[in-house]
């Protein structure tokens, strides 16, 4: 395990140790750079996970004060919470479901296919199904995903039976136990899943990858990565040609450092990364880091998002082994003949009976909500998640009054769904609603999105440097040893899971940023 | 397949049936203790008035009605909202005011207290008018961590709890389902 000095200026800087930073970190050590991950949370390691919905949820979510505004559900459901994601080493990848899609080939080029949707802000992805295509197959590889290099699907539980019946019935063809990165077979050293369920607080056998217990201790044995945990970025640093120093950190007791860094490279999220670009604003950069454009925080996507959840007559125990059972991919291709654009996947879920309460009807009570959970063993779930628009006006932007702990501006996620977005939701309630019905439910409920987890394209890829913030690297377009490296680097969000996508773009970032350190370009 | 026995597993007295006068059963000792129908459960109210927290817990069982589900697992939530009332003020405030109000619309409307209004319907109808407020939400928001976070709980609705201790569900039901 490396430790490097603060005033070592040839390291790389990584923010996040995430699906991004921890892949883009360990991947880099990997190639032999030298490199420092931040992360504002602690480490928690598997020995520290509990099979329990709100213990964990207060142990290892980011629950730093953010506000919200907009006509979304989640304003008014969680307006406190607008995104459910983790503040720990690993980041999200500690509680993902698991769920490895690659894109389909058109939605690398949504511009070109859909054409101008009023009020949306398409763009065409600088790269394409081609490019990324082996490092797409490098990810799979490295997270294991099932369907994928001869590894076995998963068993399918009874939440799955319940769907595939259903899917069987509907006549959809593309339905099966997913690609999963959760080993069906042990593999690399990990177990394979004894069926637990909660997956989403933090797989207590290892069998999910995380970047926690795979790559970060991957990166850590070749000597060249330090991981520094309650370490969180306040502010990037510059010098007066424009190129970044280093980063201003606090410490665990909130006392501040300087890390000097040859390149700074942020994956903290769709909230945090844009949140730190503006929080980074100086006399040369007014309006904050790489944000010539005006594009810095614009543009957030969320991906639709919704659950259809219903009762049968019989049991189900649907809390009985993987969270993400099951997928069923018929509605994830573009076909606008069904009134909207894109497509979306209906993956099953399942809550325990804590979450279940907290998520099936927010703010809801009575015997209407009583008597479903009631039946809370004869229940079974799906969550629906497709591609949404991206709006200008959908964007993460400085709170102009509301300070955090150290004194810094809290994110304000402001989201409106775009017409497309409710018309999609409106026909996949209607499709998982059918799927149940199909079997015989004898109630469905159509359940308003959670907090969200897939926080997409707030520091978005373009060709152009009017359009977006990053190049087809990562690379800003504004500063070369700046980079952004999460889920905020996309274009649009296509209709899949994004983590597989994340992973693929840190893997052939991290090539990039060697190669380029190599030739002394940065 | 393997299915939970969800039946309570301890002796608690009979709720009538859904919808009909399910009033919470209870005796107020003075010295603030809060004793159950049959001695299931007891309570001490140190900062609320013993009606207060008999109150919130009618109130608890109308806004999460669960016919199998004890008084003494409602009760929990509203002693922690004792607790809360013990340590501040303004906190006592909250619920002896929102019990106060509550109380005066349902004399107004039904000529007695709320926790003596003998229908669920109306006295629900009586909530929905004040769902709004801070009062009813305090309320409903530790309801819902705090009854059904509570793992007492979790077998009365076939909730099965960790798993990883017992290996998990692979060779304990994961894909047992045998009525499709």
């Amino acid at each position: 395990m490396a430790k490097f000095d603060l005033k070592d200026d040839s390291v790389v800087v990584v923010i996040g140790s995430g699906a991004g930073g921890g892949t883009l970190g360990s991947q880099l050590a990997q190639h032999g750079v030298r490199t420092v991950i931040m992360e504002a949370g602690g480490r928690h390691e598997i020995e520290d996970f509990d099979n329990d919905e709100w213990g964990m949820f207060g142990k290892i979510s980011w629950l730093d004060k953010r506000t919200t505004s907009g006509s979304w559900r989640v304003a008014k459901d969680f307006s406190g919470l607008p995104a459910w994601i983790v503040k720990a080493v690993g980041g999200s990848t500690v509680h993902w479901a698991g769920a490895s899609l690659r894109f389909q080939e058109h939605e690398w080029k949504v511009r070109t296919h859909y054409g101008n949707i009023p009020g949306a802000n398409l763009l065409d992805w600088p790269i394409d199904a081609n490019e990324m295509a082996p490092w797409y197959a490098k990810a799979e590889d490295n997270l294991g995903v099932t369907r994928t290099n001869g590894i076995p699907g998963l068993p399918g539980n009874n939440n799955f039976k319940i769907m595939k019946a259903g899917a069987d019935k509907l006549g959809y063809k593309e339905c099966h136990t997913g690609r999963m990165a959760i080993n069906s077979e042990p593999r690399h050293g990990r177990g394979s899943c004894q069926q637990l369920g909660f997956c989403f607080q933090g797989c207590k056998t290892g069998a999910k990858w995380s970047t926690l217990y795979v790559d970060i201790p991957n990166g850590e044995k070749t000597g060249k990565l330090e991981v520094r945990a309650n370490s969180q970025v306040l502010k990037i640093e510059h010098d007066k040609s424009g190129k970044v120093t280093g980063v201003l950190y606090a410490d665990k007791k909130g006392k501040q450092h300087v890390q000097k860094a040859r390149v700074v490279c942020v994956a903290g999220n769709s909230y945090e990364s844009p949140r730190l670009l503006l929080n980074s604003a100086s006399s040369m950069f007014p309006d904050g880091l790489a944000n010539s454009s005006g594009q810095v925080g614009k543009n957030y996507m969320r991906h639709m998002t919704g659950s259809v959840y219903a009762l049968f007559d019989k049991p189900v125990n649907m809390h009985r082994g993987t969270t993400m059972a099951g997928i069923i991919m018929d509605e994830g291709k573009h076909n606008p003949k069904r009134g909207f654009v894109g497509g979306y996947e209906m993956e099953t879920l399942s809550l325990g009976l804590p979450f279940m309460a907290a998520f099936l009807d927010p703010g809801a009570w009575g015997r209407e909500f009583t008597t479903a959970l009631d039946s809370y063993d004869h229940m079974a779930g799906m969550w629906l998640v497709g591609e949404d628009m991206p709006q200008e006006k959908n964007a993460v932007t400085l709170h102009p009054t509301e300070k955090d702990q150290f004194g810094l501006p809290v994110p304000n996620v402001h989201f409106d769904d775009h017409a497309n977005d409710t018309a999609m939701r409106s026909h996949a309630y209607k499709q998982g609603a059918a799927v149940y019905d199909a079997v015989g439910a004898t109630r469905t409920f159509p359940t308003p999105p959670y907090p969200s987890t897939h926080n997409l394209g707030t520091n978005r890829m373009s060709a152009k440097a009017s359009d977006g913030v990053v190049n087809k690297w990562g690379q800003t377009h504004d500063i070369k040893n700046l980079f952004v490296s999460d889920g905020s680097q996309f274009t649009t969000g296509a209709a899949e899971n994004p983590t597989l996508t994340i992973v693929a773009l840190a893997m052939r970032q991290a090539d990039r940023i060697a190669r380029e350190m190599k030739k002394k370009h940065i | 397949m393997r299915v939970m026995d969800k039946r309570p597993k301890v002796t608690r007295r009979r709720v009538l049936g859904a919808g009909a006068a399910s009033l919470v059963a209870l005796t107020v000792i003075p010295g603030g203790i809060i004793v159950g129908a049959g001695n299931a459960w007891s309570a001490t109210a140190k900062a609320l008035k013993p009606n207060t927290f008999a109150t919130l817990l009618q109130m608890a069982r109308d806004i999460y009605p669960h016919d199998h589900v004890a008084d003494k697992h409602y009760a929990g939530v509203v002693s922690s909202f004792d607790d809360a009332a013990t340590k501040g003020e303004a906190d006592k405030a909250v619920f002896e005011d929102g019990v106060t109000a509550l109380d005066a619309a349902a004399v107004k409307a039904h000529g007695a207290p709320y926790a003596e209004v003998r229908w669920e319907a109306q006295r629900v109808a009586l909530l929905r008018g004040i769902e709004k407020d801070p009062f009813f939400q305090r309320v409903r928001g530790a309801l819902i961590g705090g009854l059904y976070g509570n793992a007492e709980v979790w077998p009365l609705f076939g909730y099965e709890g960790p798993s990883a201790s017992k290996g998990g569900y692979i060779d304990r039901g994961f894909d047992d389902i045998d009525w499709l």
